[in-house]
This record gives C-alpha cells, sequence and structure tokens, in this order.
C-alpha cells in the first residue's frame, strides 16, 4: 500500500468505492424499480469508477484519437448499457451490473499494470543502483558532503566503509577491499592501497580511503555505465518494432470488425425476412471492442526485454539494446581474438631449458640486461626473476634492433635475443620446439640455454568454448597475429574448431568477412575481442562482444555488448539469457494473440460475453507480466 | 542535437503514441520514448531551438494522450 503512488491510491480507492457501491446494489436489486431509477442507481458506481475514462475519451475525440483504448472501452460500455436500457424497456432482464463489472474490472487491470510496470521499473533499477547520490570531500581537514558532479578532477574524496566509491580515482591513503559485484557480477573482492586505481561503482567493504579523482563525475565508470544501459532499451528489436506495428493495426481492424458485426448480420437478416435482433449484435459488437485494447502485449515485449537488459547487467553483462538481445540469441559462430579473451593477455615465462646455470641466475642475467626496456617480454622477464633488478650492475647495453640486446651484467657478457641475434655474435643456439617468444641467452659468450615466454590460456577458457557448445553454438574460430605454433596450442587446449594465424588487423576484418558470407543467414556471428586494435571487426561482425572492457572507452564505444571482466564463461551465460528473454517475449506474443483470436471467434458467435472478454484482457495482461519478470532472473542461467 | 527528456505517462502504447506526435512536431528529427525507462530521446533538426520545439512536442504529446507530461 505505501508503495503506491498518488494517482495509484486514487485509483484504489475509487475501485473499491465502486465495488462497495455495487454490493449493496445487489443486495438492494428486488427492490430497484422501475427501469431508470436501477439505471440512474448504477450509473453511480459506473461513474465513479469509469468518469476518466470518459472524460479522456471526450478529449480524444476532439483530438481526433479515434482508436484510443479509453474510447474503445466507452463506446463498448456504453453501448452494453443501451443494449440493457432497449432490453428492459421491451420488459427482459436488465444488466446494468455488466457495463460497471467491465469497467471495474477494466480498471483494475490499469493499476495492476501501473503497479506491476512501477515495481519492474524499480527492481530493474535497483539492480544497477551504482551511483551515489552525494560525494564526501575533504577541504582543509573538514569532510563535507556534496553533489558528485560539482566535484573537479584531482580533488581529495573520502569513501568510507560501506560506501560505494563515486568517481573514478586513485587510492592516496588507506588500505581496505572493494566488491565490484555491483559492476562485473564478480564476487570474489579485491585488494586496494594507496597507488591503486579504483572504479566508481566499487563499494568499499573495510577501511577508510582517500581518493584523488581522475575524473568528472559524468565521465565516470559507474555514470557511464548507467548511461549506456539506460540508452538501451531505446534501441528497440524487431519484436519491439512488430509490437507496436501490430498495435497501430490490430485496433483499427478490430473496430472495423465490431462495426460490421453490429451492422452486417442484422441487415442480412432482416433483408432476408427474419428476425434482425440488432441488439444481441450490438453487444457482440461491443464485446469485441472490450478485447481490441492492445495494452497487454503491447506492455509486456519491452518489459521482457527491459527485465532482460537488466538482468544481464546484474551479471556484469551490459547489452547495448534491446536489438543486440535478439541478435545474441541467434549467434551459431563465435570469432575469439586470441589475445586477451582467450589467453591472459599478458605474457608470462613458462620455461627455462637448457641451461647450465641455475634458472634463477639466468633469469637475473635475462632481467638485468633487459631492465631498461618496457617491452612487454622484458616486464615479464623481470616478474619471474622476481627480485628488485639493481640497475647499477648493468652497463654497455646496446639494443639490436629486431634482434634482442647485449650488455655486462656484473663483469659477465650477457646477449639476450633471437636465434639470429646468437648467430650474428657466431654462437651455436638449440632451437626450441615450444610455442611461444624464444629468448636466447649467451653468457660469457657461450650459449646458456633459452626461456620461453608465452601467453598463458585462461583457465576458464576451456570451459567456456564447451559452455558456447553446450548454448548452440556451432562454430568456434580463432583469429590472432601470432604464429602457427603458438595459435595451434592455443586452440587445441581450448578445444576451439578452426584458428587462422599470422593475421594482421586489416586481416582480421576479411576473415570476419568469409565467414559472414560462408555462414548461413539465420545463424548470426559473433566476434569477441578485448577493444583494443579490433574496433573495425567489432563493428563488422553481427554483434561485436568486447571483454574485461571495465575502465577502457574504446571497447565499450566499439562494442554491441559488454563484458565487464575478463571472464570467457560470461560470452555463454549472455547468449542463454539472450536466448531466455527471447524465448519469454515470443512466448508472451503467442499467448496473448492466441488468447485474443479466441475471444474474438467466442465473442463474434456470441459464445463469449463481455465479462469474459474484459477478465481474459486483465487476466492475460497479468500472466504476460508476470512472465516477462522472469527475464529479470539469470543467476543460475 | 540529441537530448533526453523525462516523460510520464500511463501505458506501453500511449507511449507510442507519444513517439508518433513527437516525431511529426516540426524541428523535430528523430524522437524515440522508452516507455520502461519513461525517457524521450528527441534529435532536432539542424538549427531547430530545443525549448521552442519542445513546447510543441509537449503540446502535440497532449493532443494524443491527455494524460501526459513532458519534463522540460
Amino acid at each position: 500500500m505505501k508503495n503506491l503512488t498518488e494517482k495509484q491510491k486514487n485509483l484504489l480507492l475509487r475501485i473499491l468505492a465502486a465495488a462497495a457501491c455495487v454490493i449493496v446494489l445487489r443486495l438492494l436489486d428486488a427492490y430497484l424499480h422501475p427501469w431508470y431509477v436501477r439505471l440512474a442507481l448504477y450509473l453511480v458506481p459506473y461513474l465513479i469508477v469509469g468518469h476518466d475514462i470518459l472524460r479522456k475519451a471526450y478529449k480524444g475525440i476532439r483530438n481526433g484519437q479515434v482508436f484510443d483504448e479509453n474510447f474503445l472501452m466507452t463506446v463498448a460500455t456504453l453501448g452494453a448499457i443501451g443494449v440493457s436500457i432497449h432490453d428492459s424497456v421491451k420488459g427482459g432482464g436488465d444488466e446494468y451490473l455488466e457495463a460497471v463489472a467491465v469497467m471495474l474490472l477494466y480498471q483494475v487491470g490499469e493499476l495492476f499494470q501501473s503497479i506491476a510496470v512501477g515495481r519492474s521499473r524499480r527492481s530493474i533499477s535497483d539492480l544497477m543502483d551504482i551511483r551515489p547520490d552525494t560525494a564526501t570531500i575533504e577541504v582543509d581537514g573538514e569532510l563535507t558532503e556534496v553533489d558528485p558532479d560539482d566535484v573537479e578532477t584531482g580533488s581529495c574524496i573520502v569513501v568510507r566503509p560501506g560506501e560505494k566509491i563515486p568517481i573514478d580515482g586513485v587510492v592516496i591513503e588507506g588500505t581496505s577491499t572493494l566488491s565490484t559485484a555491483a559492476l562485473t557480477g564478480e564476487s570474489l573482492p579485491r585488494d586496494v592501497e594507496p597507488g591503486s586505481e579504483v572504479l566508481s561503482g566499487c563499494v568499499n567493504l573495510s577501511g577508510l580511503l582517500k581518493i584523488r579523482t581522475t575524473a568528472e563525475f559524468e565521465e565516470s565508470t559507474a555514470s557511464k555505465i548507467l548511461d549506456l544501459v539506460e540508452n538501451a532499451a531505446s534501441r528497440k528489436s524487431r519484436s519491439e518494432n512488430f509490437i507496436s506495428a501490430f498495435a497501430r493495426w490490430y485496433t483499427p481492424i478490430v473496430c472495423a470488425g465490431a462495426l460490421a458485426l453490429a451492422l452486417l448480420p442484422p441487415i442480412i437478416l432482416a433483408l432476408t425476412g427474419k428476425d434482425p435482433n440488432a441488439a444481441s449484435w450490438i453487444y457482440r459488437a461491443c464485446t469485441f471492442l472490450v478485447i481490441s485494447c492492445p495494452c497487454a502485449v503491447v506492455i509486456s515485449i519491452p518489459l521482457t526485454f527491459f527485465a532482460g537488459l537488466g538482468g544481464a547487467s546484474s551479471q556484469g553483462i551490459l547489452v547495448k539494446g534491446s536489438s543486440f538481445l535478439e541478435t545474441l540469441s541467434k549467434v551459431r559462430t563465435v570469432v575469439f581474438d586470441k589475445t586477451g579473451t582467450i589467453t591472459q593477455g599478458s605474457f608470462t615465462v613458462t620455461g627455462v631449458h637448457h641451461s647450465p646455470l641455475a634458472d634463477e641466475e639466468l633469469l637475473g642475467y635475462a632481467a638485468h640486461v633487459e631492465s631498461f626496456s618496457s617491452h612487454p617480454i622484458s616486464v615479464s622477464l623481470r616478474k619471474a626473476y622476481g627480485l628488485p633488478v639493481d640497475r647499477e650492475k648493468v652497463s654497455e647495453i646496446k639494443e639490436i634492433s629486431g634482434k634482442g640486446v647485449t650488455g655486462k651484467v656484473d663483469g659477465h657478457t650477457v646477449a639476450a635475443g633471437n636465434l639470429e641475434l646468437m648467430e650474428s655474435l657466431g654462437i651455436s643456439a638449440k632451437p626450441c620446439s615450444h610455442p611461444g617468444t624464444i629468448v636466447y641467452m649467451a653468457v660469457d659468450g657461450a650459449y646458456a640455454g633459452h626461456i620461453v615466454i608465452a601467453d598463458e590460456i585462461k583457465p576458464a577458457s576451456k570451459e567456456a568454448v564447451a559452455m558456447l557448445r553446450s548454448a548452440g553454438v556451432k562454430k568456434t574460430v580463432m583469429l590472432t597475429g601470432d604464429t602457427e605454433k603458438a595459435a595451434a596450442a592455443v586452440a587445441q587446449e581450448a578445444g576451439i574448431d578452426e584458428w587462422h594465424a599470422q593475421l594482421l588487423p586489416g586481416d582480421k576484418v576479411d576473415k570476419v568477412e568469409a565467414l559472414l558470407s560462408a555462414g548461413d543467414a539465420a545463424g548470426k556471428l559473433a566476434f569477441v575481442g578485448d577493444g583494443i586494435n579490433d574496433a573495425p571487426v567489432l563493428s563488422r561482425a553481427d554483434i561485436g562482444i568486447a571483454m574485461g572492457a571495465l575502465g577502457s572507452d574504446a571497447a565499450i564505444e566499439a562494442a554491441d555488448v559488454v563484458l565487464m571482466d575478463d571472464d570467457p564463461r560470461k560470452i555463454a551465460k549472455a547468449l542463454r539469457i539472450a536466448r531466455r528473454c527471447l524465448s519469454i517475449v515470443h512466448q508472451n506474443i503467442t499467448f496473448a494473440l492466441a488468447v485474443k483470436a479466441v475471444c474474438l471467434l467466442l465473442g463474434a458467435l456470441g459464445i463469449a460475453n463481455m465479462w469474459l472478454a474484459v477478465i481474459s484482457d486483465v487476466g492475460v495482461m497479468i500472466l504476460c507480466v508476470l512472465n516477462a519478470m522472469r527475464a529479470l532472473f539469470v543467476k543460475n542461467l | 542535437m540529441k537530448k533526453t527528456y523525462k516523460i510520464d505517462v500511463d501505458c506501453a502504447a500511449c507511449a507510442e503514441k507519444m513517439q508518433e506526435a513527437a516525431r511529426r512536431t516540426p524541428g523535430v528529427k528523430d524522437a524515440v520514448v522508452t516507455f520502461m525507462t519513461l525517457k524521450m530521446k528527441v534529435e532536432f533538426e539542424e538549427g531547430a531551438d530545443p525549448d521552442a520545439v519542445m513546447q510543441a512536442v509537449r503540446e502535440n504529446c497532449r493532443k494524443v494522450e491527455s494524460d501526459c507530461e513532458v519534463f522540460l
């Protein structure tokens, strides 16, 4: 009760008052004579519950809106009253109750719809409640709460335990753990310390944090995500467009049917010399009008999509529009970019071979001689070494472009690079058979083994590919700029059907185009990338999925579906959510249209009366709305 | 130029009508009404004055659905 808006409360009161009125009239029924007294008394609840409908219908006519549902309800109920007057004047039964009840039930339906939609709108926005309304800033040691819009970039904000971070920034004081669940759907908390970058929308779990902001509120992650989700609903799917086109034609056609039903049979009957029984045909026409309101169908389709989008975003899957949800449900081919999606996207030392020295010692030489480079390979060497690098020990560094590095470490001459470097130095090295990047080492002019560096496959990749297959994906393809050997190793380990190696960024577009023209028209092709350098491919595919996109603007911009973290299993999950959402949409369309069709038929034959018509109308709407809400619950998909 | 406005309306079919009415308003290039988020996204034509156009949009919406509001 307390959650209702003024409008809803008002309507509820009117419904209750009218219902009470009807009950009293039914009890006094035997005493209500003659017919005009009954009519006058029954008009009281009719007007209590339906006066706004009548008023709106009148306004609608003045503005040329003939097929307005208010107009339809008005004509139908007034028609029913007219037929009752006709019957009672002739001395038959008079059922003014029916017109009152139809109006009453119609309003119950309106009230329910308004409550249900309001409630689902709220529960969906609760799911996405990642943007706090205030920020606490520190000025001269004093804490003040301000509107986050007023916080300038570079300000110092304070986030207490339990609060959401309002603006992106860097921690300058304090350590804590953050929950990114609202952003990524990932439940594992993340530790932060001074220097860590933090994103808005995360919840501070344990300690007080002081954060220097690096963006404005509007440009922060939380604001951007909300913007994206809110805009998503305006990119309408084909089902939604179908239903609104349908609604445009359905109502006029049913109204024309009603008119024909009211006029043609009586005229034909009269011409053939039979009893025209016009009242009965007009009544059937009125029943038609009650069934002609399209709202039940029209509301449940966008509601389903909205719930689906909301449910997906609660799992860290942002779909940029209902239309993409529709395409996603038809995906049969998934093309991956290797780096960052199937693999970690960062290089790690996976082996040290043929070394006469201890592994740590060799890694130490490598880390030192490469210590002046910021190349990912050098970074991975330093990471594998694990100890701090003392640059004082290093001298005479010479980078030989395309080959490697030579220099002196602790007085020893060290060379690190590819086979060509070894050859040019006249050192015979043993070629490595492992996939990956190989760094050959020579210490004091003698071959000292080699270090294998590879982009490791994500632990979840294999499971992710299997999940895609069980979600109905027929073909998986991997594209990479890496060597054939490395590509084959990764693809086989992950269980991917097809791979293409040594591709330049432009070649990837060509490959995707070839796959698009080779595939059948019904199955859609999804391209999964990490959003770095693959924007053209993301936009060329039927649907572009960017993963690990938290904080990467380019990816959010280019992709149609954005996975907030880098878990490849989310791709299959996104597919499942889309598929269920679409199946609910189809259920609702089929169910609602079938019930309408049956009611129209029964109404035309005179089997269904107005009671049945309005109850089926309200009932279908309630069932469709409840069914639509299932699209929101996606956690266990 | 695109702008987003908050709206209030009771039913989905009515929102659809508001969208049609907004699209027909001179100065509006395209309009999308989303019932679920109660928002109207309007793309204005080159050189149109958004405030004046939106007044007309509101009036046209009122004509097709008397019980609606566009918050300007």
